[in-house]
């Protein structure tokens, strides 16, 4: 052995015997970082549920004053941004380095469309007077000892959305890097690792957000005309 | 050298968008379903229908139902415990008030 110099390259790094058992172990690595992700986002998920239990019908009308419709075609956007993305992992199994950059690019496309049309919901709270902690807090139709559960309501809403959105935007650093690199011919269909564990931070992000949608924007949508 | 693409399953475009058509559909059908009275069964079908978008992102999108055994169950494991976490909060305070506090 002494007399070979290791040949080290990045589909086979000096530590593994076989390219199959390192990309086993990046992938293995990315889903145990993603359960820290669902743990994070659990404990959020449980506050949600304690004071939906506890205050059901304040919670019903304040998830009724959010648009669904825009909610839906957002999740529509960020399910076609999870598409191209595992789209870009599919051009790089084969090894296409064009088509690499064109669904990164289409990818980063779709989640700026999301956190723009994001920001313009969180605008619309700020003008509506839905901020919690604001003053002038008022939600209709709710009585004035519930305000104060239609601001839980709000703050739960905030908290989530904003904590997925800060995800979606290190997803955007994630997608600009990979394209720069991309770009550079970085990626073959021997490597591919970082576009690989990027499309799994991506979709993970993704399915935070259809339980958001549901959870955030459709409660009891029929109690309320 | 082993051919590198030997150990990768390769899905087709077509497979995927499949699975981005009914991720699609299920988000029509949830938000149009929202709007019917179903009861307490609102919630249950809300979560079904997220649940399902779920597995289909992560055994498509994820590539769970290629990956090793191990993988798969760090997931479950993943999952499990957000479990205990949600039931477990709520053993608590879904039952405060059931019982009377002695003394009081």
């Amino acid at each position: 052995m002494a007399d070979h110099a290791p040949t080290e390259t990045f589909a086979l790094r000096v530590q593994f015997d076989t390219e199959a058992q390192q990309k086993d172990a990046s992938t293995l690595g990315m889903w145990i970082f993603l359960v820290t992700e669902i743990m994070f986002f659990g404990g959020l998920f449980a506050v949600y549920t304690v004071y939906r239990s506890w205050y059901p019908d304040v919670f019903a009308i304040a998830s009724s004053s959010l648009n669904e419709i825009i909610g839906a075609l957002n999740t529509g956007v960020l399910l076609l941004s999870s598409f191209t993305m595992v789209m870009a992992v599919r051009a790089s199994q084969l090894g296409q380095q064009k088509m690499i950059v064109i669904f990164l690019i289409l990818t980063l496309l779709f989640g700026g469309i999301f956190l723009g049309v994001k920001a313009y919901e969180w605008n619309q709270k700020f003008e509506e007077h839905h901020i919690p902690g604001q003053a002038a807090f008022h939600l209709d139709g709710v009585l004035p000892e519930g305000q104060g559960h239609a601001q839980l309501f709000f703050s739960i809403y905030f908290a989530m959305t904003g904590l997925h959105a800060l995800h979606m935007v290190i997803g955007v650093g994630i997608l600009l890097t990979l394209i720069v690199q991309a770009r550079k011919g970085r990626f073959s269909a021997s490597y591919y690792t970082p576009v690989d564990v990027a499309g799994l931070y991506w979709h993970f992000v993704d399915i935070i957000w259809i339980f958001l949608f549901p959870l955030l924007y459709l409660i009891d949508r029929h109690l309320v005309k | 050298m082993s051919d590198p693409q030997e150990n990768t399953h390769i899905d087709s475009v077509g497979t995927y968008v499949k699975i981005l058509l009914a991720l699609l559909v299920a988000t029509g059908v949830t938000t149009a379903v929202a709007r019917v009275d179903l009861g307490g069964f609102s919630v249950v079908v809300a979560l079904g229908i997220a649940s399902a978008k779920m597995v289909l992102v992560a055994l498509f999108f994820m590539h769970i139902r290629h990956s090793t055994k191990l993988t798969r169950l760090v997931v479950l494991g993943g999952l499990l415990w957000l479990a205990i976490l949600l039931l477990l909060t709520m053993t608590d305070f879904a039952s405060r008030g059931i019982l009377g506090v002695p003394g009081k």
